[in-house]
């Protein structure tokens, strides 16, 4: 009996044993998706408020830049792209890498077989679908090394100009776009890809990113934060039909298409992309050369005026892997 | 009991086998033959159905797309400069237009003005009025320019409708946009000015796909142009899923196949396991104006549950009716075999001799009941014919007992004394008479006619058995007193042959050899009357005596008989037989013949009358082993030792 009580009593014995939990906000990319599927799973599996985080996440929308939200405080840590964080950081927002999630790009350039598209020189002259923004700095600057010219249309969110064959080549993540065209009928055999990373331009993708400040006032925070983080991927990674559901539930909740073949494609590219080639364990620090390449890059297409020492720009916050 | 139960078990076993394999057989090809048919008519039903809902979807679309493509060449037309006028187009089509949830006329950068630099307006319905905003203001995140719904048709250069989507006030509607782009002439050019579209929603157009139901589970369906699935009895799918990444999740690239052929425009006919697992026919048929294709499924399970549920009732009938069948049989059977139960007892028992039996009762004529009466008449005429068995073998045996009689009678009429004559030792005598059948037609006999003369004579008579007895009990007593009276052969055997020639109807005959031996002097005086030849042993040489035969007594009147003569010295000695001594047949059926007889006789030493006879008994006995006597035996033998 005495004992029955004590399970009746006892959560509230450990909200008030455990110590208060402190809040803070991430913002991602996108909408929900397979891509953030370590910060869902850590927060649906009480991994954040194991770290004594209280996590909300934040859903990166059309038109509302993750880094503005950053920027202006409304979230503690944002996911963004390398490419993204340079140039904010040389725009003078004091934000640091805490971790780099995805240590290589995946970005690719797709075309129907029929255009006979096999090399980026043999894009000259092509119409070819361009996102705005970062994502787009990165193709550009690889027609640039390559001397390409290409008609550039605007691309929206989906891939239904070129199924329409409105564009002759589009743009795509390899988690992402591609898995759609497959999931719109288009057989990975009809399709020619071009890795961008394959033609030397390394651009890092997703990194975990805070203002200076915030980890200046809880470093704590930031450290616990960030194994968080990594302790949900790795438990995404172990359960990808738990963490896919996971994703789904979330996609849901805020009204958007949810196809589980498809966040299990990107589960499964991501963990390609955090663990290439049968790593075990997450390479989680930006690396000096990918960092400096990729800075190079953008100085030398006038994206950014001053690069930021490495040492400056990365904040190791945790022991990592 | 055995057989019994093995006829019936045969035939149980023989019919019922046969009935069910020619039962399964019929049954399994109506079965797919059914099956055959239904799916034929299931193709044109498929098609019929999958068409006339295409076709109501088509036909909705083209009266919306129709609307556009008016608005565009009034747009192209009217050239359009003035907003007032442009809203009244616009406001004006979508309040004529119910099924028109909002259109929108946009316009490239700075071709509605040269003020501003985008333009579109759009009218929509909203809580039952019609509401305006203008898309270069609300859509900030992502300029108009590049939605799907311009995109696309602005470059493709022709009527696009819009993957569907669900309209951003959250009220679950589904939508799709109609965009028709619109050109202005400028310079003699031909350019692009913008495009004009039309929402409409597809709610009422996916409940009418959600309505159709097709058996029970049976269903129709509606993919986008992508594969998306726009209608589906699997709502979550809805929306979220296509065509794809369902076949994927199911890990079927044949349904990825069946897709690729559905968003490339075509039509067709598959069996495949649908997205709920179950193995269905599919029809699928496009939209042609959106490039959508619509499916209609019917579960193959349910579809044959009819065939299935037939072919089971059928089973059922059938094998219900093999076990009546059997019963039928056995009943048959059994009633086919009890009968013959009971006769085959019933003749057990007959052929133990008892014949008073009770047969069962004859109810039916069949093959049994006719066989029963048979048996019966076989008992009744068994019953009778043994009765007349018994009577004729009660008249044998009499008749048996009689010429048994008739034989002691014949045999004692033969003089039977051995010596006859003891007193006169001038001659020794002695005969036997072995008749074939109990009573013979052989005979001898021997008398004095007076002191010196001894009359001895073998006869037989043609045939044998009772006549043959008779006859020669006639023969027998006319040469005994003819002998007596007439004293010489010849004579006595004319006489005689004359008095049996008298009536002789019957025209039996006898053959005889008669002699007279004179004790005194040894003379032989003889007569043959058709006889074999006596044979005479004079001191150790035999032969045949040379008499002439002469007729056989009985058949002729008055026929001569000579009378021969011979003198015996002493120690000579005849034997006379009849041919059943020369005709005595051994194993193979040969004859003992003239000649074995003459050399037995010349080998065998003998010293009397007695041992001459029995010895030559003997021989005959010894050479007819194991063969029945066909003929008398008779033996007479006379040795002469003359006066002492």
């Amino acid at each position: 009996m005495l004992f029955l009580v004590f399970l009746l009593i006892s959560p509230f014995f450990r909200l008030h044993a455990a110590p208060a939990l402190k809040k803070a906000g991430l913002v991602t990319l996108w909408q929900p998706q397979a891509q953030f599927a370590g910060y869902y799973v850590a927060l649906e599996k009480g991994i954040y408020r194991k770290h004594g985080i209280d996590l909300r996440i934040i859903p990166g929308v059309a038109g509302r830049a993750s880094e503005d939200v950053l920027r202006k405080g409304e979230a503690d840590f944002a996911v963004l792209w390398l490419a993204t964080a340079i140039q904010e950081r040389s725009a003078g927002t004091r934000l640091v890498n805490l971790a780099q999630i995805i240590p290589g790009s995946s970005m690719m350039i797709v075309s129907r077989k029929s255009a006979g598209i096999k090399r980026i020189e043999d894009l000259n002259e092509r119409k070819v679908g361009l996102w705005d923004g970062t994502l787009s700095l990165l193709p550009r600057l690889l027609f640039r090394k390559y001397g390409v010219r290409v008609h550039e249309v605007r691309q929206s969110y989906t891939v239904n100009l070129f199924l329409r064959g409105g564009v002759e080549a589009a743009s795509a993540m390899w988690y992402n776009e591609y898995d759609v065209l497959r999931h719109s009928g288009v057989d990975p055999g009809e399709l020619n890809v071009l890795f961008l990373e394959n033609y030397g331009l390394k651009f890092p993708e997703d990194g975990l990113y805070a203002l200076e400040q915030t980890v200046a006032r809880d470093p704590e925070l930031a450290r616990d934060f960030i194994e968080a983080s990594f302790e949900g991927w790795r438990y995404a990674f172990l359960h990808p039909e738990e963490a896919a559901g996971i994703v789904i539930r979330a996609m849901q909740q805020a009204h958007i298409p949810a196809n589980r073949s498809h966040q299990l494609w990107m589960l499964d590219r991501m963990r390609d992309l955090m663990l290439p080639a049968g790593k075990k364990e997450f390479d989680s620090q930006l690396k000096k050369q990918d960092y400096e390449d990729a800075a190079h890059e953008l100085q030398s297409a006038g994206a950014v005026r001053h690069i930021v020492p490495y040492g400056e720009f990365v904040r190791r916050v945790h022991e990592g892997q | 009991m055995k057989g019994n139960r093995s006829i019936a078990v045969r035939l149980i076993f023989v019919i019922t086998l046969w009935s069910t394999l020619i039962f399964i057989a019929a049954l399994g090809y109506n079965y797919y033959h059914s099956r055959a048919v239904l799916e034929g008519e299931l193709e044109s039903n498929a098609r019929n159905l999958a068409l006339s809902l295409a076709n109501r979807v088509e036909t909705e679309l083209v009266s919306v797309s129709r609307v556009v493509e008016e608005m565009s060449v009034s747009l192209e037309t009217g050239n359009y400069r003035d907003k007032r006028q442009l809203n009244n187009l616009l406001s004006q089509t979508l309040a004529s237009n119910p099924n028109i949830l909002g259109c929108t006329a946009a316009f490239e950068p700075y071709a509605f003005s040269r003020s501003s630099y985008g333009f579109a307006s759009y009218f929509y319905r909203e809580k039952g009025s019609i509401a305006y905003k203008e898309l270069q203001q609300t859509y900030s995140n992502l300029p108009y320019f590049f939605w799907d719904w311009y995109q696309i048709p602005r470059e493709l250069g022709h009527e696009e409708w819009s993957e569907p989507y669900f309209d951003e006030g959250g009220a679950n509607q589904l939508l799709t946009t109609c965009s028709v782009p619109f050109y202005e002439k400028r310079d003699g050019k031909r350019r692009f000015r913008g495009i004009v579209t039309a929402d409409i929603t597809l709610n009422s157009l996916m409940e009418l796909i959600s309505s159709v139901r097709i058996l029970r589970t049976g269903y129709a369906a509606l993919f986008s142009r992508q594969g998306m699935v726009l209608a589906h009895p699997l709502k979550n799918a809805v929306m979220n899923e296509t065509f794809f990444s369902l076949a994927e999740s199911r890990h079927d690239t044949g349904l990825r196949a069946i897709g690729r052929q559905m968003i490339s425009g075509k039509s067709g006919f598959v069996n495949c396991t649908n997205f709920l697992g179950e193995k269905s026919w599919l029809y699928y048929a496009p939209i042609r104006s959106t490039g959508w294709s619509l499916a209609v499924v019917f579960p193959e399970a349910e579809l044959m549950e009819n065939v299935w549920n037939l072919t089971v009732v059928m089973a059922f009938i059938g094998f219900s009716g093999i076990v009546l069948l059997s019963l039928t049989v056995f009943l048959i059977a059994r009633s086919i075999t009890r009968p013959l139960t009971t006769l085959a007892a019933t003749s057990r028992t007959i052929a133990d001799g008892n014949f008073d039996l009770e047969l069962p009762q004859v109810k039916i004529f069949d093959e049994v009941g006719v066989l029963t009466s048979s048996f019966q008449s076989m008992i009744t005429s068994l019953k009778e014919y043994i009765r007349n068995l018994t009577e004729t073998t009660a008249a044998k045996e009499r008749i048996q007992s009689e010429l048994k009689l008739a034989k002691d009678i014949q045999a004692s009429l033969l003089p039977r004394i051995f010596p006859p004559f003891p007193e006169r030792p001038e001659f020794d005598i002695f005969a036997l008479m072995h008749p074939a059948k109990e009573v013979g037609g052989d005979f001898y006999d021997f008398f004095f006619i007076d002191d010196n003369h001894l009359c001895f004579l073998v006869a037989d008579v043609a045939d044998k058995g009772v006549p043959a007895a008779l006859y020669m009990m006639v023969a027998k007593t006319l040469l005994k007193s003819e002998g007596q009276r007439l004293g010489d052969p010849g004579k006595i055997l004319f006489h005689v042959n004359n008095i049996l020639a008298e009536d002789n109807e019957s025209s039996m005959f006898a053959t005889v050899f008669c002699g007279i031996l004179d004790t005194a002097t040894g003379e032989v005086r003889f007569s043959n009357a058709g006889h074999n030849p006596p044979m005479l042993i004079r001191s150790g040489e035999v032969s045949f005596m040379g008499s002439t035969p002469g007729m056989v007594l009985g058949p002729i009147k008055n026929a001569p008989f000579a009378t021969g003569s011979i003198i015996l010295h002493p120690g000579d000695s005849l034997l006379l037989y009849t041919d059943g001594v020369t005709e005595a047949i051994d194993r193979q059926g040969g004859f003992f013949g003239e000649n074995s007889l003459l050399t037995f006789v010349r080998q065998v030493p003998f010293s009397d009358s007695r041992a001459m006879v029995l010895t030559v008994r003997e021989e005959l006995l010894r050479f007819s082993l194991g063969v029945e006597q066909s003929d008398d035996i008779t033996l007479l033998c006379v040795i002469y030792r003359g006066l002492p």
